[in-house]
């Protein structure tokens, strides 16, 4: 269990390395990146099985630091959870980023760093330093969309970052507020100190700091940086983006703004429910009509974070659970799509189009990718067996306990997400596959998939399954968390 | 008794098979086939284990549930139930799920993806049977939408045919919008009274106590059970192809045929009316009779759009609608047991059809255009034979045939129903219809002359695809005695009462003249057909339907299916299309373009504050800097490097010193 600090260690251990290994020795620190998030993977796994769900947060490392804050590292459920997907996210990221060979060393260094700052995020129990190891995590990405992506990079890395400082200062004003009026950084005081706010201040430190990391969420309207951002980067960068660190956002959320404010989430609670709600429905909306392969998938992760949102929003302990869980199964799911898209289909094809790639008989050229992303679609669209239905069933459930209404129009974001997700399978892969096309010479044939493409996908997908068949693996560590007294505050306060 | 906990292996065998079948390489296809037709038979075997551990206590719902996911002190349950619902539809999706596999043996033995069929094959069997020895609402939900999914891939299985693929969309998302309804009437049901499960020894929700205390009105005026019974009926409309939502299943008939026979005649669409019979005892009179107006409404236009159709299959889909219909009118006047008849003798004898149809289509070189056969009844003579088996139990034939006694059934309920007898005249005016485009079915392909080469060559096919057709069409026959009204033990079965041992062959005929009446209308039906189209057989295939020369203008409406699809195409999917170009829209031009905006002013905010840095600011800074250096330049120009000078200056300064110390200490 004490081990668990090293992921973080461990991460900046293998940046720096990878680093010293530069441009000339692309192997080493390709091994050396795979090595780092395997050993990560294996702190994880021990520690896993040494923790015990409890619903007090068990503290790791206690260290003075500075004046107002301290080095605080604790687990719960909650964040187990959310290691463990950046594990995994971080380990299919590496392998599907084998094939980097500009500056092979710079980019494994920022992957690594990236992942630090995250798993850094995950284990804090200090406000303040959970911010510090945010701000960490945003950096590297910037590098890694403005000199490894593609389309329109610039552009795309300027803007997430543009975004995620914007929310970062709106998180700074919010926690040097609560500061100021006397509140202790360290989380596990939250739910004893906040009653010496009143309602005002609780209402505008949440509003700051719930917004603030709302927009790294990809909260409608501040979602716009998601697509592009996504569009921009390269595969293993855009898995993490929409694997962990827009679950960076939903996790400041639950974990400073709801428990610290309670009051202020009883004020916003109908307008955070209604951002989700537009989110699910509107984001899907525009998916159903975009030409980019990635775009669709962009989208579809603003919808599926509306899902997480509306969870965090009502935050009855089972929304909150299924908010969770969704964003555990969305990390996974997104992952493997935005694998499949950019690097099985676009870097063979050097097209995203989606009415080009129509042309192409790509289900004979490239049958893996057609499967895996057709299993990746449905675990997208909600369907049973994959984790994406417990997880969006437990959030319409709470939701529908909370306020009927709210279940209803969420829950037709489900037959658009259908539409979507075929829409998209269908224009990509199951073009034109008449037999005759494939011998011509008008398609060369394309590189097959290789191991480590093979060997990420099916990592993902087991894990999908593996909670889709039973969730209670994860939730035998989510719901004790949830009953801790620090979140029993967010669920009483909600259903007032 | 411990029966229930075994019940879960049969959905378990099949979903073994599936994962065989969806590891097995293409070169040793065998295994796929060979490990689904192993599961289904042993799955037949502990379906037939069940369904006799059942009728020991017909009335008894025996469960074994566990929980799937808890959340605090909220569980999400699964469960299994043994009754004789459940059981009898286990036995029947087992016995014609076999018989369909062994089919498709043959009929699918060139395709390249033979391992993947019987791969999807034995999914959806897995999770047909899933549903139907579910206890638990929820879990019933999850094999309702397995089986979707299982049918969208075997629709869209041969995606090279852009019409497969569109089908299985089409299919997909319409029965999603129904499983919207599904999904929110289990989201509110869970919210009522916090269980899934069916039967829970005086706890699940179909039981007494839940039913009294879902009692309560609405404001509306309806009751809250059935409301939620109205939710659910949405997701059995999508499935079972009931009018407004059953545009999707005649298109369905893009897929193999074997998987037409299996999912959207036999099985799947009947998924809906077992759900319905399921949850009869949630929905009240009110709710009711939407049932079976819906059932009603979607008998007569399944049955008038089949006279007008071509395509073999899509005669055969329409009358499925119409059939379903049906059984959903029987659920609604408060027959489900005449339903349950009615779905598994039609269950046989459409999928008698259905390979029947299969097996002309495999011998006609795949042409499914009935104008363009004819003259089969010589050349393929077991298949006429049981297809004219199967055609006559749907028509409802007198006395031997299955069709006949579970239509009477209905029928019977529906004239006994207190609220509106118009139910009950819709099914007699079906009844005419059905047996008028059976008759024309038959005319147009098994009699007249070959309309085409591929007719001409037909030729009877093998053992694997005529053994099937020759059990269903056996069972098509002995089904029928199960429920007549001599000896109704089926019914009693289904609804737990007791039978007296011995038939009573006087109770056929009692009642006020039904039995005659639909006599006389199946003899008038048969009738029509004959003489339309018995007497004077189509000579080519170009040739217009003689009702077409008669009723051009309804005849086009009809063979457009009464344009529902445009319909659609023209409301739904526009308004669909119209938001999300306008959600694009929006966030292309307005929420990015506000973003770029905010970006631009941070820009030019840079540019004015550059400005005021280098003229005003910067201006003031260079001009102190520039003191700063001419003062340095100044005293720089002392620093001669001499040091002779520094010295003088050294002993000046020394004098200086001295002379101050000494005034000071004055």
């Amino acid at each position: 269990m004490n081990l668990l600090p090293w992921t973080i260690y461990l991460s900046f251990i293998g940046a720096s390395l990878a680093w010293l290994a530069g441009r000339r020795w692309s192997a080493p620190a390709r091994w050396l990146a795979l090595l780092t998030a395997l050993g990560n993977l294996g702190i994880i796994g021990w520690a896993a099985l040494d923790f015990s769900p409890a619903a007090e947060t068990q503290t790791l490392v206690d260290l003075p630091w500075v004046s107002f804050a301290s080095y605080h590292l604790a687990a719960d459920g909650i964040s187990m959870t959310l290691v463990l997907l950046t594990g995994i996210a971080a380990l299919a990221g590496i392998l599907f980023s084998w094939n980097i060979t500009h500056r092979t060393g710079d980019f494994f260094a920022l992957f690594l760093a990236l992942i630090g700052g995250v798993y850094g995020v995950f284990l804090s129990a200090d406000a303040f330093l959970l911010f510090v190891f945010y701000e960490i995590a945003i950096v590297p990405k910037y590098f890694l969309v403005a000199v490894w992506g593609s389309t329109n990079r610039e552009y795309g890395a300027m803007k997430l970052v543009l975004y995620s400082f914007a929310g970062s200062a709106l998180v700074m004003a919010g926690l040097l507020w609560a500061g100021a009026a006397g509140i202790s950084f360290d989380m596990n005081f939250f739910a004893a100190q906040t009653r010496i706010l009143s309602q005002v201040q609780q209402t505008g430190m949440f509003a700051l700091i719930f917004t603030g990391f709302a927009v790294l969420a990809g909260m409608v309207p501040f979602h716009t940086w998601a697509p592009t951002g996504h569009v921009a980067a390269p595969t293993g960068a855009s898995m993490l983006l929409a694997g962990v660190v827009m679950k960076l956002g939903a996790y400041g959320c639950l974990r400073l703004a709801l428990p610290a404010f309670p009051l202020g989430l009883d004020f916003f609670q109908p307008l955070i429910a209604a951002l989700g709600i537009a989110g699910i429905l509107y984001a899907g909306l525009v998916a159903l009509v975009q030409t980019d392969f990635k775009f669709v998938i962009g989208y579809s992760s603003v919808s599926h974070m509306g899902f997480v949102l509306l969870g965090l929003a009502v935050a009855t302990p089972r929304a909150l659970a299924g908010a969770v869980l969704q964003m555990f199964s969305h990390g996974i799911v997104a992952g493997l799509l935005f694998a499949v898209v950019g690097r099985m289909v676009y870097e063979r094809t050097h097209t995203r189009d989606l009415h080009q790639l129509h042309r192409l008989p790509l289900f004979r050229m490239l049958p893996f990718a057609a499967v895996v992303f057709s299993l990746a679609g449905i675990a997208s669209m909600g369907m049973p067996g994959f984790s994406g239905f417990p997880a969006e069933f437990s959030i319409l459930i709470g939701t529908w306990q909370h306020n009927a209404l709210w279940a209803v129009l969420a829950a037709i974001g489900i037959p658009v997400a259908a539409a979507y997700t075929l829409r998209v399978v269908h224009l990509a892969f199951f073009g034109k596959i008449a037999a005759e096309e494939i011998s011509s010479a008008d398609h060369p044939p394309l590189p097959p998939t290789t191991w480590p493409e093979r060997l990420g996908a099916v990592l993902l997908l087991a894990v999908s399954i593996t909670v889709g068949i039973h969730p209670g693996l994860l939730l035998d560590w989510i719901v004790p968390a949830l009953q801790s007294p620090l979140m029993q505050i967010v669920s009483n306060g909600a259903a007032q | 008794m411990t029966f229930p906990e075994h019940l879960w292996l049969i959905p378990a065998l099949p979903l073994l098979a599936a994962l065989v079948g969806a590891f097995t390489p293409r070169a040793q296809r065998k295994i796929s086939s060979a490990a689904a037709l192993l599961a289904m038979a042993a799955s037949f075997g502990v379906a037939c284990a069940a369904l006799s551990s059942a009728l020991a206590q017909p009335a008894a719902h025996q469960v074994s549930n566990f929980t799937w996911m808890a959340v605090g002190q909220f569980n999400l349950q699964f469960g299994f139930l043994l009754d004789p619902l459940g059981a009898f539809m286990a036995v029947m999706v087992t016995f014609v799920g076999f018989l369909i596999f062994l089919f498709s043996t043959g009929y699918m033995r060139d395709d390249e993806n033979y391992a993947k069929f019987f791969c999807y094959l034995s999914l959806f069997a897995a999770a047909m049977l899933g549903l139907l020895v579910s206890n638990s609402l929820l879990l019933t939900f999850l094999c309702w939408e397995i089986v979707g999914l299982a049918s969208y891939l075997l629709i869209g299985f041969w995606f090279h045919k852009p019409e497969a693929a569109a089908a299985a969309k089409k299919a997909f998302i319409t029965t999603r919008v129904g499983d919207l309804g599904f999904l929110l009437g289990l989201l509110w049901l869970d919210s009522a009274l916090h269980t899934q499960l069916f039967y829970n020894n005086g706890v699940g929700f179909l039981e007494t106590a839940a039913l009294d205390y879902l009692a309560v009105a609405l404001p509306c005026g309806l009751l809250v059970s059935s409301a939620i019974g109205l939710l659910l009926f949405c997701g059995a409309v999508g499935k079972s192809g009931q009018f407004p939502l059953h545009v999707w299943l005649p298109d369905a008939m893009e897929g193999p045929t074997p998987v037409s026979a299996l999912i959207h005649a036999a099985t799947m669409v009947a998924a809906g009316v077992f759900l319905m019979a399921r949850i009869f005892p949630l929905l009240s009179p009110d709710a009711l009779t939407v049932v079976a107006t819906i059932g009603a409404i979607t008998a007569l236009l399944g049955a008038v759009i089949a006279v007008t159709q071509n395509d073999i299959k899509r005669v055969l889909a329409f009358s499925t609608v119409s059939q379903l219909g049906y059984m959903m009118l029987a659920i609604g006047v408060g027959c489900p047991e005449a339903a349950i008849f009615h779905l598994l003798t039609h269950a046989f004898f459409k999928a008698l059809l259905f390979l029947g149809a299969g097996s002309v289509i495999f011998a006609a070189h795949h042409e499914q255009d009935m104008r363009f056969m004819g003259g089969l009844a010589p050349r393929m003579k077991i298949t006429f034979a049981t297809f004219a088996i199967g055609m006559m139990a749907l028509a409802g034939v007198p006395f031997l045939f299955s069709g006949f006694w579970s239509k009477e059934a209905i029928l019977h309920g529906a004239h006994a129903w207190p609220t509106s007898p118009l139910p009950f005249y819709i099914g007699l005016v079906a009844v005419v219809l059905t047996a008028f485009y059976m008759t024309r079915l038959m005319a147009n392909v098994f009699f007249g002359a070959p309309r085409s080469h591929a007719a001409e060559d037909a030729k009877e096919n093998s053992w694997v695809m005529t053994l099937p057709l020759a059990l269903l069409a056996v069972c098509a026959v002995l089904l029928g005695f199960l429920g007549t009204p001599a000896w109704p033990w089926l019914q009693a079965q289904l609804t737990g009462t007791e039978i007296s041992s011995a038939p009573d062959f006087a109770k056929i005929f009692e009642g006020p003249g039904l039995l005659a009446t639909s006599i006389v209308l199946v003899a008038l039906g048969l009738g029509a057909g004959w003489a339309v189209y018995g007497f004077q057989k189509r000579a080519t295939a170009s040739e217009p339907d003689p009702l077409e020369k008669k009723f051009p203008r309804a005849w086009a409406a009809l063979e457009h299916r009464l344009y529902f699809d445009e319909l659609y195409a023209a409301t739904v999917f526009r308004l669909n299309n119209a938001l999300a170009f306008v959600a694009d829209a929006l966030d292309r031009w307005v929420i990015d373009q506000a973003v770029c905006f905010v970006g631009k002013l941070g820009e030019f905010l840079g540019f004015i504050n550059k400005d005021i840095d280098e003229q005003g600011l910067n201006a003031g800074f260079d001009a102190t800097a520039g003191k700063i250096r001419d003062t340095a330049g100044a005293y720089s120009s002392a620093q001669t490097g001499e040091a002779h000078g520094y010295l003088r200056v050294l002993a000046l300064g020394f004098v200086a010193l001295v002379i101050l110390v000494a005034v000071l200490s004055c």
